[in-house]
């Protein structure tokens, strides 16, 4: 079998979850590598839509940021910001879309904002950029993120972004939240879902090596195990392939 | 005609206690306004953006801000602006209150600005904890329906600074690549200067309206400045300088040698044309590094449409 390291598991992992999607929200780092490499394997037919105001990105290179103009060189469209966040994605015209976070919560709950009192804060992060309405617009959510306790969390020490809020069923629907929320979160040990009745996040396939209690001892919570739980296909040598010599050949977010 | 130095709109327009918008969503960012403005010593400012970037990470740094308006503080695609975690965390330099809201909350904000409303309603910060920390953000009543939906303030900066590939000497400015929140920061402005990294004649401009971003009818200032927005990108006139943004996540963990950056590169020359000399004499072929390859457009048809000259028999 081939070696494979943690990110590609990822982005492999992530890449074949996009299958029948059409218009997907893309972000720098490893979304976007899984993304274009969706673009190659699993769905070619894949719009790659970019916050910086980009529809139908044909990226020549690894995007230095969002704002690289490698993202508009060759694209279908480019527009403003306010048409973006409001054509697009308010619209709901984005089918799937990409979040990562300092902390989730066990109903995909995000927070990016800061790390400990908002007011006395222990860490400042960056803030919600788009993830907000993001969260509540696209139609679907998937999370990346590595598996660590620190981001685990049992409470967020501040909620940036709604996922499935306080797990009760119609929440979202109640506050008028149109998306549909978070479907999957993809780590470098294991694959997650949610339990549509508790909307709670299960584990559903462990990278291959990985047991399940190594997953437990990652989480904050006693974390729900599928009946079925299998291992998760590894990458394919293509896929690997594609990430190494095309995608990421500096292997910058892929080692 | 309105063609000044970057020295004497900085000194004409910005003054102490401003509110500031250098806009420029992570590409064309203007270094050449934030590195004067700090020159000159300016403090107490507001500073709005959506994305900080390393330009208000050494604004803070040096002490012009008293607050921060802006909805994503990081260095992008690079990690943290460790200054503004300084300012946030430990008040150093100083104290800095933040205003924080979603991108399309400051998006709204400018739109609500530029077109004269008095707040603008977008579908968002439903569960989120943003509205709790900023009272600004607030929900009404849907008066065509059952449901709430937010708002938010209009944002009038006092002088709204862009950078752009091109302008006329009027001010009508052509942006092309990431339309980014230009143009509703710069109509929401009082005052705007426009950094361009060439001036053309108008009959440029004419040939190709669409690309107007912005008009002469708003713009106080005209600044000709190439490489302005260096260490950022300005599409198809220069990649970002990469090597800057990961330095500059070495160098703003230490406040002592941000300091030193500041003296070396700031306060210790005498404008844009020195800090450019500064870089190209440390790498002699820095813009055949950054250059891009050529990629251009296919020529259009706006048509003529002379009175006199159809001939209708």
């Amino acid at each position: 079998m081939t070696d494979y390291t943690p990110s590609e598991f990822m982005i492999a992992s992530s890449s074949r979850a996009l299958a029948g999607e059409r218009i997907v929200f893309v972000g720098v780092g490893l979304p976007n590598i899984a993304c274009n490499l969706a673009k190659r394997t699993v769905s070619p037919e894949l719009e790659l839509v970019y916050e910086s105001g980009v529809f139908g990105a044909r990226p020549e290179r690894l995007p230095l940021s969002i704002g690289d103009p490698t993202l508009v060189s060759g694209a279908k469209s480019v527009c403003s910001s306010a048409d973006l966040f409001s054509l697009y994605l308010q619209a709901g015209r984005i089918e799937v879309a990409f979040l990562g976070a300092a902390q989730i919560d066990r109903f995909g709950n995000l927070n990016t904002t800061v790390i400990g009192d908002y007011n006395k804060p222990k860490v400042r992060l960056p803030g919600s950029g788009g993830a907000c309405e993001i969260a509540i617009h696209a139609q679907k959510i998937f999370m990346i993120a590595r598996l660590t306790k620190r981001t685990f969390v049992e409470k967020l020490d501040f909620c940036t972004s709604p996922g499935y809020l306080s797990g009760r069923k119609g929440e979202r629907a109640e506050l008028g939240i149109p998306g549909s929320g978070p479907q999957l979160v993809v780590t470098d040990m294991a694959i997650f879902g949610f339990d549509p009745e508790s909307n709670e996040m299960v584990l559903n396939f462990l990278r291959p090596g990985v047991s399940v209690e190594e997953v437990r001892d990652k989480i904050s919570w006693p974390i729900k195990v599928a009946r079925n739980i299998q291992d998760s296909d590894p990458p394919t040598a293509e896929e690997l392939r594609l990430i190494r010599e095309e995608l990421d050949p500096d292997r910058i977010y892929s080692k | 005609m309105k063609i000044v130095s970057m020295k004497e709109a900085i000194s004409k327009n910005v003054h102490d206690g401003d509110t500031i918008a250098i806009e420029g969503f992570t590409a064309f960012i203007c270094s050449a306004a934030a590195h004067e403005i700090i020159r000159q010593g300016r403090c107490d400012l507001t500073l709005c953006r959506m994305t900080p970037d390393l330009v208000y990470d050494q604004m803070i740094a040096a002490g012009c801000a008293k607050k921060l308006v802006f909805s994503y503080a990081g260095n992008p695609g690079v990690g943290p602006l460790h200054c503004i975690r300084r300012a946030v965390e430990k008040a150093q330099p100083c104290p800095l209150e933040i205003e924080e809201y979603s991108h399309y909350g400051m998006i709204c904000r400018y739109v609500a600005g530029s077109s004269g409303l008095p707040f603008y309603p977008l579908h968002s910060y439903l569960g989120s904890d943003l509205p709790r920390v900023n009272p600004k953000i607030r929900f009404v009543q849907n008066p065509y329906g059952k449901d709430r939906i937010s708002v938010v303030p209009p944002l009038n900066p006092d002088v709204t600074i862009i950078h752009a590939q091109r302008a006329d000497s009027n001010g009508n400015t052509q942006l092309w690549g990431f339309l980014g929140v230009q143009k509703e920061a710069a109509f929401a402005a009082k005052h705007v200067i426009v950094v361009v990294e060439e001036i053309v004649d108008e009959a440029v401009i004419r040939s190709d309206p669409n690309l107007t971003v912005i008009p002469q009818l708003i713009v106080d200032a005209v600044v000709l400045q190439p490489h302005g927005a260096h260490p950022s990108y300005v599409q198809g006139y220069y990649d970002r300088d990469n090597q800057f943004y990961l330095e500059w996540d070495r160098i703003s963990r230490d406040q002592e040698k941000v300091k030193e950056w500041l003296d070396e590169w700031i306060y210790g020359i005498e404008d844009w044309g020195d800090y450019l000399n500064k870089i190209e004499k440390r790498e002699p072929s820095i813009w055949e590094r950054l250059a891009p390859g050529e990629n251009l457009s296919q020529p259009l048809n706006y048509g003529l449409y002379a009175s006199g000259e159809v001939n209708n028999d």
